[in-house]
């Protein structure tokens, strides 16, 4: 089976985003980049699925020059076979769905069958590439997995719902997946891994190797007014000895926050 | 513009509150465009009553919708669309929400801004504005196809009182053709799996609790105290403290509750990333430096170990 695995590379969680001046983006100075956390939940899910049924994983990325340094650390070291990596300015540019037309047709280029994902990329937190490309290949998806298991071209995954409350449900392949925290623990590469991914292939490929062009990714959706979040007012520390400060605290909750 | 359609989720024929909110903001972006706003409500539920909410009509979608699935959800949507042709959809950014719409939006060929926390009109359209990298930054959204699809963090509007008549109901019949999953069974919440998302009140606690067994000691009953639900930072969830599905943060859950209780949490970026649109926020911390500090709206200085059941028993003293 080729199992494919979509990845973005973001800021790391503890990094500081800051807007730049003319609001138009965010200051890309000082960052350090990761693949986002849940896409690694989704590579660790595509290589235990391949160790269990046979295969071979290929990760899926619209990103730059920088991308190959991730993807050989985050996806070949672990077990990915290859990497596709999609570098186009106008990939660069264009907007959710723009990037799920890109992806849909590498991933249809390469014949696979089963897709993963993180339920989200922590940059943007749009939430929408995967359910885009399951669309506009007419495959099923389930977002937000936290159990999976594959049988022949039947699936069965758990998903995390609103309200606590957890589905299994069942569907046939080919399917979009998207991983929620729980689902496994990612693994950390080996050194001997570390020194095989740099010989494993990372594709570059650009829109008309893809069938699309610079047209097909016109962005409808435009953002814009970058800043820093609202602030918020300066708060209170209360004081006087503990007795007193938990009164006063269940007080203002009660008369000036009115929250309780 | 043609209009704005509102998804009103509900369950088991109830509405649910963030069908309110959307309908509320929802007739004031409508008034400021001179629009109609409609509703769609999939399955069985009391569909003329959104007229007291402002809906002129409510697209009701018959079949049985009591359990979410992409496929029967995105054809019945994507059916009521067509015979609405709004220029904007608003919807809950739900597990519903978050699932269908992007699917939606990519059969339209139109596009979408999720997770937003205010919609206003500017130059005759509407402007989102919304929380990006968890809150770190916020910015504007503007969708230049139609329908433009929003979805809306849950608690981001009032309620609005109802008033006004019942709304028009016109059936839609919607034929499904989209690859779909069966339920195979249904798993009711456990204690730890109480959703944190849609949470009116919340108390967290971080590393400072020092074990499960405080943890469980000190902060259950705190929340209990005041019908909270239990969040954790971090640190406490990979220190095994609490559970994973419990984490408040960048890689947890976003939240945006009225009342926040952050015990023993020091702030960290990415937390703060993932509770700062909270209404109130309150801080219990040793450490006055503590960055949770600075965006506290009450602090308390001072050991959680005793303010907290000092705390706990001034609640139950509320009920």
């Amino acid at each position: 089976m080729k199992i494919g695995v979509c990845v973005k590379i973001t800021p790391d969680t503890d990094a500081r985003i800051k807007p730049t001046a003319d609001g138009a983006g965010v200051d890309r100075t000082g960052i350090k980049w990761v693949v986002s956390p849940y896409d690694m939940f989704a590579i660790e899910e595509a290589i235990a699925t391949k160790e269990k049924h046979g295969g071979e994983v290929i990760s899926f990325t619209v990103g730059d020059d920088q991308a190959p340094a991730q993807l050989r650390a985050s996806c070949l070291a672990l077990g990915a076979e290859r990497s596709v990596l999609v570098d186009d300015p106008a990939a660069r540019a264009t907007d959710a769905l723009g990037i799920a037309r890109v992806l849909a047709a590498a991933v249809k280029k390469e014949g696979v069958e089963l897709l993963f994902a993180g339920k989200v990329a922590i940059d943007d937190d749009n939430v929408q590439v995967p359910s885009m490309v399951a669309e506009l290949l007419g495959w099923a998806q389930v977002s937000r997995v936290v159990e999976f298991s594959v049988d022949g071209d039947t699936f069965t995954a758990t998903r995390s719902m609103d309200g606590g409350v957890r589905e299994v449900v069942r569907g046939k392949l080919p399917a979009v997946i998207t991983a929620e925290r729980g689902l496994n623990t990612p693994r950390y590469a080996k050194l001997p891994d570390i020194m095989k991914a740099k010989k494993k292939p990372i594709d570059t490929v650009d829109l008309a190797s893809l069938g699309l062009s610079a047209d097909d990714l016109a962005p409808a959706v435009t953002v814009s007014g970058y800043a820093a979040p609202p602030e918020r007012p300066k708060g209170r520390i209360l004081e006087g000895d503990l007795d007193t400060q938990v009164k006063e605290l269940v007080r203002l909750l009660r008369e000036e926050a009115k929250v309780i | 513009m043609s209009g704005i359609l509102v998804f009103a989720e509900h369950e088991g024929g109830e509405f649910k509150k963030t069908a309110f909110e959307l309908l509320g903001k929802a007739s004031e972006l409508a008034s400021a465009l001179g629009v109609e706003v409609s509703a769609v409500v999939l399955g069985d539920a009391p569909a003329a009553e959104l007229g007291a909410f402002g809906a002129e009509k409510v697209y009701q979608v018959s079949g049985d919708f009591s359990h979410y699935t992409t496929g029967s959800y995105v054809d019945a949507l994507a059916a009521v669309v067509q015979q609405a042709q709004p220029d904007a959809i608003l919807a809950a950014a739900s597990f519903a929400g978050k699932d269908a719409m992007p699917r939606l939006v990519a059969r339209l060929g139109s596009g979408m801004g999720s997770e937003c926390t205010e919609l206003r009109v500017e130059g005759g359209e509407i402007v989102a504005r919304r929380p990006l990298y968890s809150g770190k930054v916020y910015a504007d959204v503007r969708v230049a196809r139609k329908p433009a699809v929003f979805t809306v963090r849950p608690n981001s509007f009032p309620q609005p009182q109802p008033g006004g008549g019942a709304a028009e109901v016109v059936a839609v019949s919607s034929s499904p053709s989209t690859p779909d999953v069966e339920l195979v069974e249904r798993k009711e919440p456990e204690s730890h799996d109480v959703d944190l998302t849609e949470a009116e009140r919340i108390v967290s606690g971080g590393r400072s609790l020092k074990s499960a067994e405080e943890f469980d000691r000190v902060i259950r009953p705190l929340a209990a105290s005041i019908g909270a639900t239990v969040g954790a930072s971090r640190a406490a969830v990979d220190a095994g403290y609490a559970h994973h599905s419990e984490q408040v943060g960048q890689t947890g859950k976003t939240v945006n509750p009225t009342l926040y209780v952050a015990v023993g949490i020091s702030g960290a970026i990415q937390h703060l990333a993932g509770m700062r649109t909270s209404k109130v926020i309150v801080a219990i911390n040793k450490d006055p430096d503590a960055p949770i500090f600075e965006h506290a709206t009450y602090g308390i200085v001072g050991d959680l170990f005793e303010v907290c059941p000092k705390l706990q028993a001034e609640f139950e003293a509320l009920r």
